[in-house]
């Protein structure tokens, strides 16, 4: 579904991503963990097109994502800290999401619901708590159904309730022979959630693998656990 | 206009600085126009508001407001909606905008009090104006990543175009005084859209008898019809130019 | 004897009777005026009555008067001088003379005076010709209350309205001139008066004068002439409540003094000049009570001029008061009112307690380097000016009025 090829990017002298190459399928659902600084938000964001690679391809359904913009449609996407115009209403910016995205028959109001949206609808954003803004951020990324979910640290700044709300939402989605590319530093709730660790350090993919497969290699059930084991071996293998 | 053009216009329209900018231009032109005994006096006191407010609020505005905007396009970003649209509806709105409020505040006292093809000239190097010193402001925005960096920029930006840069030709006149420069002074005149405008105007005016000889070079030039037609070729250029680069600039940034 | 006595006594009374009137018209004595003028003597008058006279060029050798009567219109065709007058003591009155002929060769004018003295010229409307009036070598002449017109748009292709040439003691009264080359020209006159005239649209100056010493001129009016009014080489002219206006484009002037001293300007009025008052080798000139308002510059004053005193005058509105290009300052400026004068009189005597320089740095600058003049009027001359005025560097010190007034005269 969604592959690098050779995909190089710098900032400056700083190098954040180096010659990443990985494919990712429908159906995985991937968390996307490593140390700070080794590239997973660059990763992220140059998936989506906000940030340029120097050289090297990403292709999504195997277009290259440069020749066209369409992809984005399948392309669900929860930012880590969602900024969102102040002066608009929550309902303001989902009639505009929902009049920019024109395909409006599979829309997927569950979390809307959930998060009882739409008692705030009318509420500006620039007055949000930031838990709040994470909820509007989680019912954006998942309104249109998209087939590739993208989200950077989901579940910082919810409360508990909402977390688990949000928890269960993903489970479902991976029910659902989707792609999902989760970050998180709290690795403890990955567990569930997904089905493949793709760890990066220094702007490499150490290792990427099925959840059964870390498991089997580290001889351990948690991935919190796991990670740790190959930090201290100091390889995957 | 797209959805993302108009949400931006109205959005900027609902903007209180707005609001006070069209009145302020009302109270001046009006003010200036309609008490001024001297109707080519109000003209020479209309044509310093347009030559050094337009420009100024049009840059640091627009600037300001795009660099508010930084998250209404980040979740544009992630929609999918081509950069190029972000970027032109920015423009668009700004522009629009800004340009209404000048029409409301300053046009309308321009073709009322002023009238014939002086006024209209007024009126639209005000709005070209506008629409150049907006896409100088996307210019600055898309150069400096820091807001405070960026607003810096569009206020040298305002003074080099305003100031330094009659500053310096004062100071090239003397250095090759010696030299023949009016042809020279006619490219340099090309080359900055605020002493552009200004001298198309004074060409226009009474007051150009005193330009001397310096003047029937741009007689010359900028009265003949073709002049005219260039001036105003190049005023659009002022703006489709910095346009069009920023622009090729916001498609290759990073965000 | 006796009849000697008798003939002495009637000589004077001879020379009464002898003086008769000749009538011209299609009904009178004479069918045209050509046999008319033929027929008179000395002393004699000839009136012409109402119709259009086509008969070329009229010669007036006789001093006799020549009276139109309403309606008398003398025709040149475009082709003949109308009418020349080549003796002394004429009067010519009440005409209209139009269309004279049009030659660069001997300048013919409606009315020419050649070498005559007392020729009075009154009460005729002159009508596109290429000279109105002309007199040369003229004496004691009085050119009064003429009309004179035409439509001239070139200055190759038309002549002057009044034009004196070597000639002296003349009066010239209550004209009104316009659509000629020059308004008013004089060359080589002197001692001559030039009173309640009217020069306005003229093609190049209003009034014209050089080498014309000891004339005067008051209370004329002279607007929208293409240069205004031209005065060179002379001296001793007085120039008293004329009246300069809307003499505007490039190289339009009020007054443009040229080689010019021991003059008087007082208490005119100049209103919406390009330079309302231009000087050049001008010396020991006086400036005074005039008003100057709305004008590009007031004075514009040469490093060629010395000695003047401009003082006791108005300048309001005028984008420029004075410029000049030179660096020192030998004319003096005393207790003139200035409108951008913003000093303060603390003691309340009327006159400013700190001096004013009225000329500003953008001024001195566009003199000497004229290109400048691409800057004008753009948000770095108010800045030049402000910062110059706090710190003068440039401009002459001494050029400065040390009683600037704190009210305008009432001129």
């Amino acid at each position: 579904m969604i592959e690098f090829r050779n995909v190089v990017k710098n900032f400056g002298k700083l190098e954040v991503l180096k010659n990443i190459s990985t494919r990712m399928e429908a159906g995985q659902s991937i968390a996307l963990i490593g140390p700070n600084g080794c590239g997973k938000t660059t990763l992220i964001k140059s998936i989506l097109g906000m940030v340029k690679p120097h050289s090297g391809q990403i292709l999504v359904n195997e277009n290259d994502i440069e020749q066209s913009i369409d992809y984005r449609r399948q392309i669900g996407y929860m930012p880590q800290i969602g900024r969102y115009p102040q002066n608009m209403t929550i309902a303001q910016v989902i009639d505009m999401l929902k009049s920019l995205r024109q395909d409006q028959s599979t829309l997927d109001h569950e979390l809307v619901e959930s998060f009882k949206l739409a008692d705030i609808a009318d509420k500006k954003l620039g007055t949000l708590s930031g838990g709040t803004t994470q909820k509007v951020s989680a019912v954006i990324a998942f309104l249109f159904n998209p087939s590739i979910l993208i989200l950077d640290e989901p579940t910082a700044g919810l409360d508990p309730l909402s977390s688990e709300i949000l928890r269960d939402k993903i489970l479902r989605e991976k029910a659902g022979n989707k792609l999902i590319l989760i970050t998180s530093h709290l690795l403890n709730e990955l567990d569930e959630l997904v089905s493949h660790i793709m760890y990066m350090q220094d702007g490499r993919i150490s290792f990427f693998d099925t959840l059964e497969n870390v498991a089997r290699k580290t001889e351990q059930a948690k991935i919190s656990k796991a990670i740790s084991v190959i930090l201290k071996r100091g390889s995957y293998e | 206009m797209n959805r993302i053009a108009r949400f931006v216009f109205v959005d900027i329209l609902k903007n209180s600085f707005v609001i006070i900018y069209a009145v302020i231009l009302f109270l001046l032109s009006s003010s200036v126009l309609a008490l001024e005994d001297n109707s080519s006096k109000g003209v020479l006191s209309m044509l310093n508001i347009i030559l050094l407010i337009v420009p100024l609020v049009s840059i640091i505005f627009s600037t300001i407001y795009i660099y508010n905007s930084a998250e209404f396009v980040e979740l544009l970003l992630s929609q999918p909606v081509k950069r190029t649209v972000i970027w032109r509806s920015l423009f668009y709105g700004l522009s629009l905008a800004l340009s209404l409020a000048f029409v409301l505040g300053a046009g309308v006292s321009l073709i009322l009090f002023v009238g014939d093809l002086l006024g209209l000239f007024l009126f639209f190097i005000g709005i070209l104006l506008t629409l150049i010193f907006t896409s100088f402001a996307l210019l600055c925005a898309v150069w400096a990543k820091d807001k405070a960096k960026g607003i810096g920029l569009s206020i040298l930006v305002w003074l080099f175009f305003s100031l330094f840069y009659d500053g310096l030709l004062v100071f090239g006149m003397f250095q090759f005084s010696e030299y023949p420069l009016e042809k020279l002074m006619m490219v340099f005149t090309l080359l900055n859209p605020i002493d552009l405008s200004r001298i198309l105007i004074l060409l226009q005016l009474d007051v150009s008898a005193l330009l001397g000889y310096t003047s029937a070079v741009f007689k010359e030039f900028l009265g003949s019809q073709l002049g005219i037609i260039i001036s105003f070729v190049a005023l659009v250029l002022w703006f489709v130019i910095p346009y069009f680069y920023s622009l090729y600039k916001f498609n290759r940034k990073d965000l | 004897m006796k009849l000697g006595i008798l003939v002495l006594l009637l000589i004077p009374f001879g020379v009464r009777l002898n003086a008769i009137t000749l009538t011209v018209g299609t009904d009178a004595q004479y069918k045209s005026i050509k046999s008319a003028l033929q027929a008179c003597n000395d002393n004699d008058t000839v009136v012409v009555g109402e119709g259009i006279y086509k008969e070329g060029n009229l010669i007036i050798s006789k001093k006799i008067v020549f009276i139109g009567q309403p309606g008398a219109i003398l025709d040149g065709e475009s082709q003949y001088e109308i009418l020349s007058i080549k003796s002394s003591n004429v009067v010519v009155k009440g005409f209209k003379l139009q269309n004279s002929g049009f030659s660069t060769l001997n300048d013919p004018g409606a009315i020419k005076v050649y070498d005559a003295h007392n020729v009075v010229v009154e009460n005729n409307i002159l009508e596109n010709n290429f000279f109105g009036i002309y007199i040369q070598y003229g004496q004691n002449c009085v050119i009064k209350n003429n009309q004179i017109h035409s439509t001239g748009t070139e200055e190759q292709k038309i002549g002057n309205g009044i034009h004196c040439w070597k000639s002296d003691s003349l009066l010239i009264i209550g004209n009104e001139v316009s659509g000629h080359r020059d308004g008013i020209y004089f060359e080589f006159v002197s001692n001559s008066l030039v009173w309640r005239n009217k020069s306005k649209h003229n093609v190049r100056y209003g009034l014209h004068f050089m080498f014309s010493n000891s004339d005067s001129y008051i209370a004329n009016q002279f607007i929208a002439n293409g240069a205004g009014v031209a005065v060179m080489f002379s001296k001793g002219v007085r120039m008293y409540n004329n009246y300069f206006k809307e003499n505007w484009g490039e190289a339009a002037y009020g007054i443009l003094l040229k080689e010019i001293s021991d003059s008087e300007i007082l208490a005119n009025t100049f209103d919406q000049n390009t330079a309302a008052l231009y000087l050049e080798g001008a010396s020991r000139m006086i400036i005074e009570k005039n008003s100057f308002v709305k004008n590009g510059w007031a004075l514009k004053m040469q490093a060629s001029c010395i000695d003047n005193k401009v003082s006791l005058n108005n300048f309001f509105s005028n984008t420029f008061d004075v410029s000049t290009n030179g660096t020192v300052v030998l004319n003096s400026f005393d207790q003139n009112y200035w409108d951008k004068y913003e000093g303060y009189d603390l003691n309340k005597d009327g006159v400013g307690d700190i001096p004013f320089h009225p000329l500003s740095l953008f001024c001195v600058l566009s003199e000497r380097n004229p290109t400048m003049m691409f800057i004008f009027r753009s948000f770095i001359v108010d800045l030049l000016d402000k910062s110059e005025k706090l710190l003068p560097s440039i401009t002459p010190m001494n050029f400065v009025d040390e009683k600037p007034m704190m009210k305008s005269y009432s001129l």
